[in-house]
């Protein structure tokens, strides 16, 4: 496409030709309803004028007869830039006068517009239109009178020609305007769709440019650039989530293929087979939860599994959970403790809440084992309803998680190091905080002195 | 026990019919939804178990069709979608229960073998019996011998699921779906704490134990003297 081409099918382009037709055909009306006018006026005048004339001449006759009124005539038509007189007898032949005028004319009394020339030089050809009014005076004389209409014709042409002109430089203003608008426009357009080509061929760190005059296209530009900003966070995350799944999958995977390959190898009895084979099975089991786990984390972060919520009272979960729980947090000598006064009306998806506490009691009696002297080990189940809500919180005595390391460990499918090497731990937080996520609420992880105080804040919406 | 398994993996349905025959059940095969309707309404069945994603008739729509028809047989839905929102759906369906895939035989079995059961008339019964131990559903009491047995609100349905499918393994899943309505895998053996403390108040003092741990499945209650 030429760059005219692609000029004239912008929408700037476009929407100043349709104001410039609209402009210019009012400009034109305006000027034609003025000239209209004008020339009115000016008839009028001339209208006016003659009839004058005519009543000052019959007057005359009236006084002296028609030698007077052709003396009078004589002397009028004589004066520079006068007006036109003629005198006939009743048969039409001239008496005095300054014009020339077709007879059928004379034979009508009244106002006509006719052609004339000039009498008093024949050499001149030149016909001019006039306005005349012939009147039948008694015996039978007619009067003529009249004026010419270069007045008239001469304000046309005084108006005529600006008004071209204007139209002229109107179209041209117009034109010119619209092009450099639209050519604007689409500089910043071009620049925009020259960023985006990058973007999509893989660079998804550039942004848009954003001009700082706060327009439309800044706007426009500054929306793009947030939604690339949520793009370039997900792919990041995407790619995080491929390398832990990648690392999460394959660690249990090799662990699997080298059992295999041992009990190949080394066994010498069936129970040796037996014991590869239920070790087998064991890993694959564990694989699975972990496969599922993840899957569950992904969708939970896609907003899947929006559809499913319902009311119910997080007072209740806290309890059914707490009590889920309680027998193992005793078996392991830690003291467990729920606090949880229902009703606390909550809204979202009951059995994804009651996993994520689940996963979080689970932590914490994992790993709740007091290390510092003097500190016995709890784990403290809390659910209050504060500031519009519900707050789940599982506080442990544990070793806890370093302040450094808190925030890190929210981000999705990071694991702590040291946590990593334990089977069946890690994915926890992680499943919680995107459960958390999932209902428009966080996961909030606090020093517990010593300890982790793990809270799942879910916004109950207001009714 | 008669079945009939919907599924298009050849090698899985075979897999499955030998594994139900060595536990003593015939089972038929359907190799897609239109198949496995046809069998379905001309056959007698205890159970159904039906795949999900199958070609021609999709397994819900199976089933739909079959509750439609006033067919009320059990139905064992076996998918690989395993999340909250698919399980919700295919109980809605008309399924009477959901295992997701990979799923482990012991766990299929001990499903399908309470699915038959909860045909049985017995499920609705006030009183329930394994050997000397007696439940009452109505008046939530516990007895061993004509002594009480002071049990928890949640040890209570415990046992009383327990003793419902007396006889029959139920595995950890099972329990936990049906005592605490939780339908996640909890990583740990909580539920062995609860049963090992349900079985210290129930066993304990007495000569002959009832309820069994099944290696590899989940546990059992019965008479040990059958």
């Amino acid at each position: 496409m030429t760059a005219l081409g692609k000029l004239v099918r912008t929408t700037a382009f476009k929407i100043i030709a349709v104001y410039l037709i609209v402009f210019a055909l009012f400009a034109a009306g305006v000027i034609a309803y003025l000239a209209r006018h004008t020339q009115q006026l000016v008839v009028s005048q001339i209208t006016e004028t003659v009839d004058a004339e005519m009543r000052s001449l019959q007057e005359e006759f009236t006084v002296g007869g028609i030698n007077r009124l052709v003396d009078v005539v004589e002397a009028r038509a004589q004066q520079p830039g006068s007006n036109l007189y003629l005198v006939t007898t009743f048969a039409g032949a001239a008496i005095v006068g300054n014009v020339e005028v077709p007879n059928e004319t004379l034979g009508r009394p009244g106002w006509s517009e006719i052609s004339y020339r000039r009498a008093e030089d024949p050499d001149d050809r030149h016909v001019s239109r006039a306005l005349v009014r012939v009147s039948v005076l008694p015996g039978g004389f007619r009067l003529l009178v009249g004026r010419d209409f270069e007045e008239r014709d001469r304000l046309r042409q005084i108006l005529a020609k600006p008004a071209r002109w204007a139209v002229v430089f109107l179209v041209i203003l117009g034109v010119g305007g619209g092009l450099f608008i639209a050519r604007r426009v689409l500089k910043r357009i071009d620049a925009m769709t020259e960023t985006s080509d990058r973007i999509m061929a893989g660079d998804l760190s550039g942004r848009l440019p954003v001009a700082g005059s706060g327009d439309e296209f800044d706007r426009l530009a500054n929306s793009l650039n947030a939604m690339l900003e949520r793009i370039e966070g997900l792919m990041t995350g995407v790619k995080q989530v491929s390398d832990n799944i990648a690392h999460d999958l394959k660690t249990p995977l090799t662990r699997l293929r080298n059992q295999a390959e041992e009990a190949l190898r080394a066994s010498k009895s069936e129970a040796d087979y037996r014991a590869a084979l239920e070790a087998t099975i064991e890993e694959s089991d564990a694989l699975i939860r972990t496969f599922d786990a993840l899957l569950m984390i992904s969708r939970a972060e896609a907003g899947e599994v929006r559809t499913h919520m319902a009311d119910f009272d997080a007072a209740d979960v806290a309890n059914s959970v707490g009590e889920l729980y309680e027998p193992l947090a005793e078996e392991k000598g830690l003291k467990f403790v729920v606090e949880a006064e229902p009703p606390l009306p909550c809204h979202g998806n009951r059995e994804l809440i009651g996993q994520a506490l689940a996963n979080l009691v689970d932590n914490a009696i994992k790993h709740g084992e007091p290390v510092t002297p003097g500190i016995a080990g709890e784990v403290r189940v809390h659910a209050r309803a504060a500031g519009g809500r519900i707050l789940l919180t599982v506080a442990d005595r544990g070793p806890g998680i370093p302040d450094g390391e808190r925030r890190h460990v929210l981000e999705r499918f990071v694991r702590l190091e040291a946590s990593r090497s334990r089977p069946g731990a890690g994915l926890g937080l992680s499943l919680a905080a995107a459960v958390a996520r999932l209902h428009g609420g966080e996961l909030l992880l606090e020093d517990n002195n010593p300890g982790l105080r793990a809270t799942l804040a879910i916004p109950v919406p207001a009714r | 026990m008669r079945l009939l398994i919907v599924e298009d993996d050849l090698e899985a349905a075979e897999y499955l019919r030998k594994a139900l025959r060595e536990a003593g059940h015939v089972a038929e095969l359907a190799r897609d939804g239109e198949e496995g309707l046809h069998a379905a309404i001309d056959g007698e069945f205890d159970v159904l178990v039906v795949d999900r994603m199958l070609p021609k008739r999709e397994g819900l729509s199976l089933i739909s069709e079959l509750r439609a028809r006033g067919d009320t047989t059990p139905v064992l839905i076996l998918s690989a979608l395993g999340q909250v929102d698919d399980r919700v759906t295919g109980l809605r369906a008309g399924g009477d229960d959901y295992l997701t895939k990979p799923y482990a035989f012991s766990e299929l079995l001990a499903r399908v073998e309470a699915l038959s059961r909860r045909t049985a008339p017995q499920a609705a019964d006030t009183l329930y019996r394994v050997g000397d131990l007696d439940l009452d559903r109505l008046s939530h009491r516990v007895t061993r011998g004509g002594k009480e047995i002071p049990l928890q609100p949640r040890e209570f349905r415990l046992l009383e699921y327990l003793m419902r499918h007396a006889g029959q393994v139920v595995t950890r899943t099972m329990l936990l779906e049906n005592v605490w309505d939780y339908h996640f895998d909890p990583q740990t053996n909580v539920i062995d704490v609860h049963v090992s403390r349900l079985r210290s108040k129930i066993d304990k003092g007495f000569d002959r134990a009832l309820l069994h741990t099944v290696r590899g499945a989940g546990y059992m209650i019965r008479d040990g003297a059958r």
